[in-house]
Protein backbone atom coordinates (compact mmCIF):
# COMPACT_ATOMS: atom_id res chain seq x y z
CA UNK A 1 0.00 0.00 0.00
CA UNK A 2 3.16 2.11 1.11
CA UNK A 3 4.01 3.68 -2.71
CA UNK A 4 0.10 3.81 -3.53
CA UNK A 5 -0.50 6.09 -1.06
CA UNK A 6 1.61 9.01 -3.37
CA UNK A 7 -1.81 8.35 -5.98
CA UNK A 8 -3.38 10.85 -3.00
CA UNK A 9 -2.32 13.59 -5.31
CA UNK A 10 -3.47 12.58 -8.99
CA UNK A 11 -7.15 11.55 -7.10
CA UNK A 12 -7.25 15.11 -5.53
CA UNK A 13 -6.94 16.85 -8.59
CA UNK A 14 -9.25 14.76 -10.60
CA UNK A 15 -11.71 15.38 -7.95
CA UNK A 16 -11.20 19.03 -7.37
CA UNK A 17 -11.34 19.80 -11.13
CA UNK A 18 -14.12 17.27 -11.35
CA UNK A 19 -15.95 19.16 -8.36
CA UNK A 20 -15.35 22.94 -9.57
CA UNK A 21 -13.16 24.30 -7.25
CA UNK A 22 -10.66 26.89 -7.43
CA UNK A 23 -7.81 24.75 -9.82
CA UNK A 24 -4.79 26.87 -7.54
CA UNK A 25 -6.04 25.92 -4.57
CA UNK A 26 -6.69 22.16 -5.80
CA UNK A 27 -2.96 22.46 -6.89
CA UNK A 28 -1.41 23.57 -4.45
CA UNK A 29 -3.66 20.96 -1.70
CA UNK A 30 -2.30 18.09 -4.26
CA UNK A 31 1.44 19.15 -4.33
CA UNK A 32 1.23 19.12 -0.68
CA UNK A 33 -0.91 15.45 -0.65
CA UNK A 34 1.59 14.34 -2.93
CA UNK A 35 4.58 15.80 -0.61
CA UNK A 36 3.91 14.64 2.50
CA UNK A 37 3.03 10.94 1.00
CA UNK A 38 6.34 10.64 -0.55
CA UNK A 39 8.02 11.62 3.31
CA UNK A 40 8.54 14.93 2.97
CA UNK A 41 7.70 17.74 5.38
CA UNK A 42 5.15 20.54 4.44
CA UNK A 43 7.89 22.92 4.89
CA UNK A 44 9.63 20.96 2.12
CA UNK A 45 7.03 20.41 -0.22
CA UNK A 46 6.52 24.72 -0.19
CA UNK A 47 9.94 24.83 -1.09
CA UNK A 48 10.08 21.90 -3.59
CA UNK A 49 7.15 23.61 -5.52
CA UNK A 50 8.56 27.04 -5.03
CA UNK A 51 11.81 25.99 -7.22
CA UNK A 52 9.82 24.35 -9.31
CA UNK A 53 7.58 27.57 -10.10
CA UNK A 54 10.78 29.39 -9.97
CA UNK A 55 12.05 27.65 -12.92
CA UNK A 56 9.18 27.32 -14.98
CA UNK A 57 8.50 30.86 -15.36
CA UNK A 58 9.03 30.78 -18.99
CA UNK A 59 5.59 29.16 -19.25
CA UNK A 60 3.98 32.63 -18.32
CA UNK A 61 6.34 34.81 -19.60
CA UNK A 62 4.25 33.75 -23.35
CA UNK A 63 1.63 36.52 -21.10
CA UNK A 64 4.26 39.21 -22.59
CA UNK A 65 2.06 39.47 -25.96
CA UNK A 66 -1.07 40.74 -23.95
CA UNK A 67 -0.19 44.63 -24.30
CA UNK A 68 0.48 44.53 -27.90
CA UNK A 69 -2.81 42.47 -28.72
CA UNK A 70 -4.97 44.67 -26.43
CA UNK A 71 -3.69 48.00 -28.02
CA UNK A 72 -4.47 46.17 -31.74
CA UNK A 73 -7.85 45.70 -30.49
CA UNK A 74 -8.16 49.54 -29.40
CA UNK A 75 -7.65 50.05 -32.67
CA UNK A 76 -10.36 47.93 -34.10
CA UNK A 77 -8.53 44.73 -35.15
CA UNK A 78 -11.44 42.75 -34.43
CA UNK A 79 -13.55 44.98 -36.19
CA UNK A 80 -11.85 45.04 -39.21
CA UNK A 81 -11.47 41.16 -39.30
CA UNK A 82 -15.44 40.83 -38.93
CA UNK A 83 -15.49 43.44 -41.27
CA UNK A 84 -13.54 41.63 -43.97
CA UNK A 85 -15.42 38.31 -43.50
CA UNK A 86 -18.56 40.48 -43.63
CA UNK A 87 -17.48 41.46 -47.59
CA UNK A 88 -16.30 38.12 -48.74
CA UNK A 89 -19.26 35.93 -49.03
CA UNK A 90 -17.03 33.16 -50.49
CA UNK A 91 -15.20 32.56 -47.05
CA UNK A 92 -17.79 30.76 -45.12
CA UNK A 93 -17.44 28.91 -41.67
CA UNK A 94 -15.93 25.90 -43.03
CA UNK A 95 -13.53 27.05 -45.66
CA UNK A 96 -11.97 29.81 -42.63
CA UNK A 97 -11.48 27.25 -40.36
CA UNK A 98 -10.31 24.38 -42.89
CA UNK A 99 -7.92 26.91 -44.23
CA UNK A 100 -6.44 27.21 -41.14
CA UNK A 101 -5.96 24.10 -39.87
CA UNK A 102 -3.91 23.49 -42.71
CA UNK A 103 -2.12 26.78 -42.64
CA UNK A 104 -1.49 25.57 -38.42
CA UNK A 105 -0.50 21.82 -39.57
CA UNK A 106 1.63 22.87 -42.19
CA UNK A 107 3.64 25.47 -40.80
CA UNK A 108 4.31 23.62 -37.28
CA UNK A 109 5.52 20.70 -39.74
CA UNK A 110 8.39 23.19 -40.42
CA UNK A 111 8.79 24.37 -37.13
CA UNK A 112 7.07 27.84 -36.93
CA UNK A 113 4.86 26.91 -34.08
CA UNK A 114 5.37 30.56 -32.58
CA UNK A 115 3.97 32.83 -35.56
CA UNK A 116 0.44 31.91 -34.75
CA UNK A 117 -1.50 30.74 -31.22
CA UNK A 118 -4.33 31.69 -28.55
CA UNK A 119 -3.78 35.05 -27.78
CA UNK A 120 -1.97 36.09 -30.92
CA UNK A 121 -4.68 35.23 -33.57
CA UNK A 122 -7.26 33.22 -32.27
CA UNK A 123 -8.40 35.49 -29.83
CA UNK A 124 -7.50 39.36 -32.11
CA UNK A 125 -8.43 37.66 -36.06
CA UNK A 126 -9.63 33.96 -36.44
CA UNK A 127 -12.46 33.60 -33.59
CA UNK A 128 -13.97 37.07 -35.08
CA UNK A 129 -13.87 35.85 -38.60
CA UNK A 130 -15.31 32.64 -37.88
CA UNK A 131 -18.29 34.94 -36.07
CA UNK A 132 -18.72 36.52 -39.01
CA UNK A 133 -18.39 34.07 -41.33
CA UNK A 134 -21.23 31.98 -39.40
CA UNK A 135 -23.50 34.60 -38.81
CA UNK A 136 -23.71 35.89 -42.25
CA UNK A 137 -23.80 32.36 -43.58
CA UNK A 138 -26.99 31.92 -41.59
CA UNK A 139 -28.49 35.12 -42.10
CA UNK A 140 -28.32 36.89 -38.31
CA UNK A 141 -26.70 40.54 -38.26
CA UNK A 142 -24.97 38.73 -34.94
CA UNK A 143 -24.76 35.67 -33.91
CA UNK A 144 -26.10 35.18 -30.05
CA UNK A 145 -24.39 34.29 -27.30
CA UNK A 146 -24.86 30.79 -26.91
CA UNK A 147 -23.95 29.89 -30.82
CA UNK A 148 -20.73 32.87 -30.92
CA UNK A 149 -19.57 30.72 -28.05
CA UNK A 150 -19.42 27.78 -29.66
CA UNK A 151 -17.55 29.11 -32.55
CA UNK A 152 -14.82 30.75 -30.54
CA UNK A 153 -14.15 27.34 -28.77
CA UNK A 154 -14.13 25.37 -32.12
CA UNK A 155 -11.76 27.92 -33.51
CA UNK A 156 -9.57 27.79 -30.22
CA UNK A 157 -9.86 23.69 -30.76
CA UNK A 158 -8.92 23.74 -34.50
CA UNK A 159 -5.75 25.97 -33.31
CA UNK A 160 -4.54 23.24 -30.70
CA UNK A 161 -5.43 20.11 -33.08
CA UNK A 162 -3.53 21.99 -35.96
CA UNK A 163 -0.86 22.61 -33.45
CA UNK A 164 -0.40 19.34 -32.07
CA UNK A 165 -0.73 17.25 -34.91
CA UNK A 166 1.50 19.28 -37.55
CA UNK A 167 4.50 19.66 -34.94
CA UNK A 168 5.75 16.23 -34.68
CA UNK A 169 6.71 16.04 -38.29
CA UNK A 170 9.60 18.79 -37.37
CA UNK A 171 12.97 17.09 -36.56
CA UNK A 172 14.09 19.80 -33.83
CA UNK A 173 10.63 19.91 -32.03
CA UNK A 174 10.64 19.33 -28.51
CA UNK A 175 8.91 15.81 -28.14
CA UNK A 176 10.79 14.65 -30.69
CA UNK A 177 13.91 15.17 -29.08
CA UNK A 178 12.90 13.73 -25.79
CA UNK A 179 11.76 10.27 -28.01
CA UNK A 180 15.63 10.08 -29.19
CA UNK A 181 16.74 10.90 -25.98
CA UNK A 182 15.00 8.70 -23.99
CA UNK A 183 15.69 5.91 -26.74
CA UNK A 184 19.29 6.43 -26.28
CA UNK A 185 19.45 5.91 -22.78
CA UNK A 186 17.47 2.36 -23.33
CA UNK A 187 20.22 1.26 -25.66
CA UNK A 188 18.21 2.28 -29.45
CA UNK A 189 19.40 4.89 -31.44
CA UNK A 190 17.31 6.69 -34.17
CA UNK A 191 17.45 8.80 -36.01
CA UNK A 192 15.04 11.81 -35.80
CA UNK A 193 13.46 11.58 -39.04
CA UNK A 194 12.49 7.70 -38.70
CA UNK A 195 10.29 9.29 -35.54
CA UNK A 196 9.03 12.19 -37.50
CA UNK A 197 8.48 10.42 -40.66
CA UNK A 198 5.74 8.15 -38.28
CA UNK A 199 4.16 11.07 -37.29
CA UNK A 200 2.84 11.99 -40.95
CA UNK A 201 -0.18 9.42 -40.96
CA UNK A 202 -1.51 10.85 -38.10
CA UNK A 203 -1.07 14.34 -39.10
CA UNK A 204 -3.54 13.08 -42.33
CA UNK A 205 -6.15 11.38 -40.45
CA UNK A 206 -5.60 14.63 -38.29
CA UNK A 207 -6.79 16.89 -40.90
CA UNK A 208 -9.39 14.41 -42.30
CA UNK A 209 -11.12 13.79 -39.11
CA UNK A 210 -11.26 17.35 -37.86
CA UNK A 211 -11.66 18.85 -41.63
CA UNK A 212 -14.97 16.43 -41.19
CA UNK A 213 -16.40 17.75 -38.25
CA UNK A 214 -15.54 21.34 -39.15
CA UNK A 215 -17.95 21.01 -42.63
CA UNK A 216 -20.65 19.02 -39.93
CA UNK A 217 -20.01 22.12 -38.01
CA UNK A 218 -20.66 24.68 -40.54
CA UNK A 219 -23.35 22.48 -41.94
CA UNK A 220 -25.09 22.51 -38.62
CA UNK A 221 -28.83 24.95 -38.40
CA UNK A 222 -28.29 27.25 -35.86
CA UNK A 223 -31.99 26.64 -33.61
CA UNK A 224 -34.11 29.17 -34.57
CA UNK B 1 23.72 38.18 -24.11
CA UNK B 2 20.31 38.32 -24.31
CA UNK B 3 18.25 35.57 -23.10
CA UNK B 4 15.62 34.35 -20.26
CA UNK B 5 17.34 36.85 -17.86
CA UNK B 6 16.17 40.08 -20.12
CA UNK B 7 12.61 38.40 -21.11
CA UNK B 8 11.98 37.71 -17.64
CA UNK B 9 12.50 41.69 -16.60
CA UNK B 10 10.60 42.69 -19.43
CA UNK B 11 7.75 40.42 -18.26
CA UNK B 12 8.35 41.32 -14.63
CA UNK B 13 7.47 45.23 -15.63
CA UNK B 14 4.70 44.66 -18.04
CA UNK B 15 3.08 42.92 -14.93
CA UNK B 16 4.32 45.29 -12.55
CA UNK B 17 2.59 48.07 -15.09
CA UNK B 18 -0.62 46.27 -14.74
CA UNK B 19 -0.54 46.21 -10.97
CA UNK B 20 0.31 49.90 -11.04
CA UNK B 21 -2.75 50.43 -13.85
CA UNK B 22 -5.23 47.95 -11.30
CA UNK B 23 -4.55 50.82 -8.40
CA UNK B 24 -5.33 53.40 -10.26
CA UNK B 25 -8.54 51.93 -11.66
CA UNK B 26 -11.89 53.42 -9.79
CA UNK B 27 -14.33 51.30 -11.74
CA UNK B 28 -12.24 47.68 -10.21
CA UNK B 29 -13.75 47.56 -6.90
CA UNK B 30 -11.13 44.63 -5.96
CA UNK B 31 -8.58 47.17 -7.46
CA UNK B 32 -6.48 46.36 -4.32
CA UNK B 33 -6.42 42.18 -5.19
CA UNK B 34 -5.77 42.87 -8.36
CA UNK B 35 -2.72 45.17 -8.20
CA UNK B 36 -1.44 42.70 -5.15
CA UNK B 37 -1.80 39.54 -7.98
CA UNK B 38 -0.08 41.37 -10.29
CA UNK B 39 2.29 42.88 -8.19
CA UNK B 40 3.65 39.42 -6.64
CA UNK B 41 3.34 38.05 -10.23
CA UNK B 42 5.98 40.82 -11.42
CA UNK B 43 8.01 40.22 -7.93
CA UNK B 44 8.57 36.86 -9.21
CA UNK B 45 9.44 37.56 -12.90
CA UNK B 46 11.78 40.47 -11.21
CA UNK B 47 13.78 38.63 -8.10
CA UNK B 48 12.69 35.32 -8.69
CA UNK B 49 15.95 33.81 -8.18
CA UNK B 50 16.61 35.93 -4.85
CA UNK B 51 13.46 35.20 -3.10
CA UNK B 52 15.04 31.06 -2.84
CA UNK B 53 12.75 28.51 -2.79
CA UNK B 54 10.87 28.42 0.77
CA UNK B 55 10.18 32.20 -0.55
CA UNK B 56 8.87 31.35 -4.07
CA UNK B 57 6.88 28.65 -2.17
CA UNK B 58 5.39 31.31 -0.48
CA UNK B 59 4.63 33.93 -2.78
CA UNK B 60 2.53 30.95 -4.95
CA UNK B 61 0.50 30.39 -1.81
CA UNK B 62 0.22 34.25 -1.59
CA UNK B 63 -1.00 34.43 -5.29
CA UNK B 64 -3.51 31.65 -5.25
CA UNK B 65 -5.15 32.79 -1.93
CA UNK B 66 -5.27 36.49 -3.22
CA UNK B 67 -6.82 34.30 -6.52
CA UNK B 68 -9.26 32.49 -4.47
CA UNK B 69 -10.63 35.56 -2.90
CA UNK B 70 -11.53 36.63 -6.69
CA UNK B 71 -10.29 38.99 -8.51
CA UNK B 72 -12.15 42.13 -10.44
CA UNK B 73 -11.62 43.09 -13.46
CA UNK B 74 -9.88 46.39 -14.92
CA UNK B 75 -12.41 49.29 -16.16
CA UNK B 76 -10.11 51.30 -17.62
CA UNK B 77 -9.44 49.60 -20.91
CA UNK B 78 -11.35 50.89 -23.93
CA UNK B 79 -14.64 48.82 -24.03
CA UNK B 80 -16.28 51.82 -26.15
CA UNK B 81 -17.31 49.46 -29.57
CA UNK B 82 -18.36 52.86 -31.16
CA UNK B 83 -14.34 54.25 -31.14
CA UNK B 84 -13.23 50.52 -31.83
CA UNK B 85 -15.63 50.49 -34.89
CA UNK B 86 -14.81 54.00 -36.03
CA UNK B 87 -10.88 53.32 -35.93
CA UNK B 88 -11.53 49.85 -37.97
CA UNK B 89 -13.55 51.83 -40.97
CA UNK B 90 -10.67 54.65 -40.69
CA UNK B 91 -7.60 52.30 -41.19
CA UNK B 92 -9.18 49.12 -42.78
CA UNK B 93 -6.70 46.60 -43.68
CA UNK B 94 -4.04 48.59 -42.43
CA UNK B 95 -4.88 47.30 -38.91
CA UNK B 96 -3.32 43.46 -40.30
CA UNK B 97 -0.62 44.96 -40.83
CA UNK B 98 1.16 45.32 -36.95
CA UNK B 99 -0.70 41.81 -36.33
CA UNK B 100 0.93 40.33 -39.31
CA UNK B 101 4.41 42.26 -38.30
CA UNK B 102 4.46 39.48 -34.78
CA UNK B 103 5.19 36.78 -36.76
CA UNK B 104 7.58 37.84 -39.12
CA UNK B 105 9.54 39.10 -36.60
CA UNK B 106 9.37 35.75 -34.35
CA UNK B 107 10.16 33.98 -37.76
CA UNK B 108 12.92 36.42 -38.72
CA UNK B 109 14.67 36.55 -35.09
CA UNK B 110 14.49 32.92 -34.18
CA UNK B 111 16.02 31.88 -38.04
CA UNK B 112 18.17 34.98 -37.82
CA UNK B 113 20.23 33.76 -34.41
CA UNK B 114 19.73 30.10 -35.69
CA UNK B 115 21.38 30.60 -39.15
CA UNK B 116 23.15 33.91 -38.29
CA UNK B 117 26.44 32.74 -37.11
CA UNK B 118 28.64 33.27 -34.07
CA UNK B 119 28.20 37.19 -34.04
CA UNK B 120 24.20 36.26 -33.71
CA UNK B 121 25.31 33.31 -31.47
CA UNK B 122 26.97 35.61 -28.93
CA UNK B 123 23.75 38.46 -29.03
CA UNK B 124 21.10 36.11 -28.13
CA UNK B 125 21.03 32.72 -26.44
CA UNK B 126 20.42 30.08 -29.22
CA UNK B 127 17.92 28.19 -26.91
CA UNK B 128 15.80 31.20 -25.88
CA UNK B 129 15.77 32.70 -29.26
CA UNK B 130 12.11 32.37 -30.37
CA UNK B 131 11.11 33.74 -26.62
CA UNK B 132 13.49 36.44 -26.94
CA UNK B 133 11.79 37.59 -30.43
CA UNK B 134 8.47 37.25 -29.58
CA UNK B 135 9.31 39.40 -26.70
CA UNK B 136 11.07 42.18 -29.11
CA UNK B 137 8.17 42.04 -31.48
CA UNK B 138 5.43 42.52 -28.60
CA UNK B 139 7.91 45.74 -27.58
CA UNK B 140 8.06 47.32 -31.47
CA UNK B 141 4.57 46.52 -32.79
CA UNK B 142 3.02 47.52 -29.50
CA UNK B 143 4.91 50.89 -29.82
CA UNK B 144 4.60 50.71 -33.81
CA UNK B 145 0.83 50.27 -33.21
CA UNK B 146 0.29 53.38 -30.91
CA UNK B 147 2.26 55.71 -33.48
CA UNK B 148 0.08 53.91 -36.14
CA UNK B 149 -3.35 54.42 -35.14
CA UNK B 150 -2.39 57.37 -32.59
CA UNK B 151 -3.39 55.68 -29.64
CA UNK B 152 -2.57 56.69 -25.88
CA UNK B 153 0.96 55.88 -24.99
CA UNK B 154 -0.24 54.16 -21.89
CA UNK B 155 -2.86 52.33 -23.72
CA UNK B 156 -1.20 49.44 -24.27
CA UNK B 157 -0.82 49.00 -20.58
CA UNK B 158 -4.10 49.62 -19.91
CA UNK B 159 -5.31 47.14 -22.58
CA UNK B 160 -2.79 44.64 -21.94
CA UNK B 161 -4.64 44.54 -18.32
CA UNK B 162 -8.18 44.67 -19.46
CA UNK B 163 -7.02 41.45 -21.69
CA UNK B 164 -5.52 40.03 -18.64
CA UNK B 165 -8.51 40.43 -16.20
CA UNK B 166 -10.06 38.47 -18.90
CA UNK B 167 -7.95 35.80 -18.52
CA UNK B 168 -7.54 36.62 -14.46
CA UNK B 169 -6.11 33.88 -12.32
CA UNK B 170 -5.54 31.20 -15.21
CA UNK B 171 -3.29 33.35 -16.17
CA UNK B 172 -1.52 31.36 -13.53
CA UNK B 173 -2.57 27.88 -13.87
CA UNK B 174 -0.16 26.73 -16.72
CA UNK B 175 3.10 27.56 -14.42
CA UNK B 176 1.67 26.36 -11.04
CA UNK B 177 0.40 22.95 -13.33
CA UNK B 178 4.42 22.64 -14.27
CA UNK B 179 5.58 22.77 -10.47
CA UNK B 180 2.84 20.33 -9.68
CA UNK B 181 4.65 18.04 -12.67
CA UNK B 182 8.22 18.41 -10.89
CA UNK B 183 6.78 17.42 -7.48
CA UNK B 184 5.05 14.33 -8.31
CA UNK B 185 8.24 13.23 -10.34
CA UNK B 186 9.83 13.84 -7.62
CA UNK B 187 7.47 11.40 -5.63
CA UNK B 188 7.77 8.95 -8.11
CA UNK B 189 4.02 9.68 -8.69
CA UNK B 190 4.57 8.34 -12.57
CA UNK B 191 6.54 5.08 -12.13
CA UNK B 192 3.80 4.05 -9.74
CA UNK B 193 1.14 4.53 -12.27
CA UNK B 194 3.05 2.85 -14.75
CA UNK B 195 3.58 0.13 -12.44
CA UNK B 196 -0.96 -0.41 -12.03
CA UNK B 197 -1.00 -0.06 -15.59
CA UNK B 198 0.85 -2.72 -16.63
CA UNK B 199 0.08 -5.08 -13.64
CA UNK B 200 -3.68 -4.39 -14.09
CA UNK B 201 -3.93 -4.87 -18.07
CA UNK B 202 -3.24 -8.25 -19.39
CA UNK B 203 -0.88 -8.10 -22.20
CA UNK B 204 -1.70 -11.48 -24.10
CA UNK B 205 -1.98 -10.79 -27.47
CA UNK B 206 -0.41 -7.90 -29.46
CA UNK B 207 -3.39 -5.81 -30.03
CA UNK B 208 -4.10 -6.12 -26.21
CA UNK B 209 -0.49 -4.71 -25.76
CA UNK B 210 -0.63 -1.97 -28.54
CA UNK B 211 -4.13 -0.64 -26.95
CA UNK B 212 -2.81 -0.74 -23.28
CA UNK B 213 0.25 1.58 -24.88
CA UNK B 214 -1.62 3.74 -26.75
CA UNK B 215 -5.19 4.50 -23.90
CA UNK B 216 -2.13 4.19 -21.61
CA UNK B 217 -0.44 6.89 -23.02
CA UNK B 218 -3.49 9.06 -23.61
CA UNK B 219 -5.44 7.78 -19.80
CA UNK B 220 -1.66 8.81 -18.29
CA UNK B 221 -1.67 11.92 -20.00
CA UNK B 222 -4.94 13.39 -18.65
CA UNK B 223 -3.95 12.63 -15.21
CA UNK B 224 -0.47 14.43 -15.19
CA UNK B 225 -1.58 17.14 -18.04
CA UNK B 226 1.36 16.62 -19.99
CA UNK B 227 2.58 13.74 -22.59
CA UNK B 228 6.03 14.12 -21.68
CA UNK B 229 5.42 12.97 -18.22
CA UNK B 230 3.66 9.97 -19.41
CA UNK B 231 6.04 8.95 -22.48
CA UNK B 232 9.14 7.81 -20.49
CA UNK B 233 6.88 5.56 -17.81
CA UNK B 234 4.88 4.10 -20.33
CA UNK B 235 7.56 3.54 -22.97
CA UNK B 236 9.28 2.03 -20.29
CA UNK B 237 6.68 0.24 -18.88
CA UNK B 238 4.89 -1.26 -22.23
CA UNK B 239 6.64 -0.29 -25.24
CA UNK B 240 10.58 -1.36 -25.11
CA UNK B 241 10.03 -4.56 -22.99
CA UNK B 242 6.33 -6.19 -24.60
CA UNK B 243 6.30 -4.29 -28.33
CA UNK B 244 9.40 -3.72 -29.24
CA UNK B 245 10.89 -6.72 -27.34
CA UNK B 246 8.20 -9.80 -27.32
CA UNK B 247 6.47 -8.43 -30.44
CA UNK B 248 9.08 -7.31 -32.65
CA UNK B 249 8.12 -3.61 -33.33
CA UNK B 250 9.82 -0.99 -35.23
CA UNK B 251 10.39 1.05 -31.91
CA UNK B 252 10.37 4.11 -34.04
CA UNK B 253 6.98 4.02 -35.39
CA UNK B 254 5.60 2.71 -31.65
CA UNK B 255 7.59 6.04 -30.03
CA UNK B 256 6.41 8.33 -32.60
CA UNK B 257 2.55 7.22 -32.60
CA UNK B 258 2.79 7.11 -29.07
CA UNK B 259 3.45 10.14 -28.79
CA UNK B 260 0.32 11.44 -30.29
CA UNK B 261 -1.58 9.15 -28.54
CA UNK B 262 -0.59 10.66 -25.51
CA UNK B 263 -0.65 14.30 -27.86
CA UNK B 264 -4.90 13.50 -28.28
CA UNK B 265 -4.71 12.99 -24.11
CA UNK B 266 -3.82 16.63 -23.89
CA UNK B 267 -6.46 17.76 -26.17
CA UNK B 268 -8.82 15.78 -23.10
CA UNK B 269 -7.43 17.52 -19.79
CA UNK B 270 -7.97 20.63 -18.25
CA UNK B 271 -4.76 19.98 -16.46
CA UNK B 272 -3.19 21.45 -20.19
CA UNK B 273 -4.63 24.68 -18.71
CA UNK B 274 -1.94 26.50 -21.14
CA UNK B 275 -4.01 24.76 -24.51
CA UNK B 276 -7.21 23.96 -22.62
CA UNK B 277 -8.15 26.25 -20.01
CA UNK B 278 -6.76 29.43 -20.64
CA UNK B 279 -8.28 29.73 -23.98
CA UNK B 280 -11.31 29.33 -22.51
CA UNK B 281 -10.93 32.28 -20.40
CA UNK B 282 -9.33 34.55 -22.92
CA UNK B 283 -12.24 33.85 -25.20
CA UNK B 284 -14.66 35.24 -22.54
CA UNK B 285 -16.37 31.52 -22.36
CA UNK B 286 -18.90 30.92 -19.89
CA UNK B 287 -17.75 27.37 -19.65
CA UNK B 288 -14.53 26.48 -18.47
CA UNK B 289 -14.46 23.42 -20.43
CA UNK B 290 -16.27 24.37 -23.77
CA UNK B 291 -12.43 24.23 -25.73
CA UNK B 292 -12.27 20.42 -24.28
CA UNK B 293 -15.80 20.11 -25.47
CA UNK B 294 -15.29 20.95 -29.19
CA UNK B 295 -11.51 18.96 -29.20
CA UNK B 296 -13.31 15.96 -27.48
CA UNK B 297 -14.83 14.08 -30.52
CA UNK B 298 -11.25 14.97 -32.37
CA UNK B 299 -9.57 13.48 -30.14
CA UNK B 300 -11.33 10.26 -29.02
CA UNK B 301 -11.35 9.47 -33.25
CA UNK B 302 -7.56 10.18 -33.96
CA UNK B 303 -6.42 8.20 -30.61
CA UNK B 304 -8.17 4.99 -32.62
CA UNK B 305 -6.94 5.99 -35.35
CA UNK B 306 -3.60 5.76 -33.85
CA UNK B 307 -3.91 2.55 -32.08
CA UNK B 308 -4.82 0.80 -35.28
CA UNK B 309 -1.91 2.64 -37.14
CA UNK B 310 0.08 1.14 -34.73
CA UNK B 311 -0.94 -2.16 -35.08
CA UNK B 312 -0.57 -1.97 -38.67
CA UNK B 313 2.68 0.29 -39.64
CA UNK B 314 4.60 -1.01 -36.20
CA UNK B 315 5.54 -4.47 -37.13
CA UNK B 316 7.04 -4.80 -40.35
CA UNK B 317 8.55 -8.39 -39.25
CA UNK B 318 5.05 -10.05 -38.45
CA UNK B 319 2.41 -8.89 -40.33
Amino acid sequence: MGPMLVLLGVLLVVAGFAVGLNPLLVVLASALATGLAAGLSPMEVLAAFGKAFNENRYVSAAWLILPVIGVLERSGLQEAARGLIARLRSVTFARLMLAYLLFRQVTAALGLISIAGQTQTIRPIIAPMAEAARASETGVEALDSSEAQKVRAFAAGTDNIGLFFGEDIFLAIGSILLMVGFLEQNGITVEPLHLSVWAIPTAIAAFLVHGCRILLFGRRRPRP
Amino acid sequence: MIGLTQVYALAGLVFAGFAVMSLRDPANPRRWRNALFWGLFALSFLAGDHLGDLGNGLLVLAMAVTAALGLGRSGTGADDAGARAASARAHGLRLFLPALLVPVIVLAGSLGVRHGGPVAAALVDPKQATLVSLSLAALVVAALTVRLFRQPVLSPLTEGLRLADTVGWMALLPQTLAALGAVFALAGVGAVVGETVTRVFSMDTRLAAVAVYCLGMAGFTVLMGNAFAAFPVMTAGVALPILVKVYGGDPAAICAIGMLSGFCGTLLTPLAANFNLAPAALLDLDDRYAVIRAQAPTALVLLLVNTVLMHVLAFPAHP
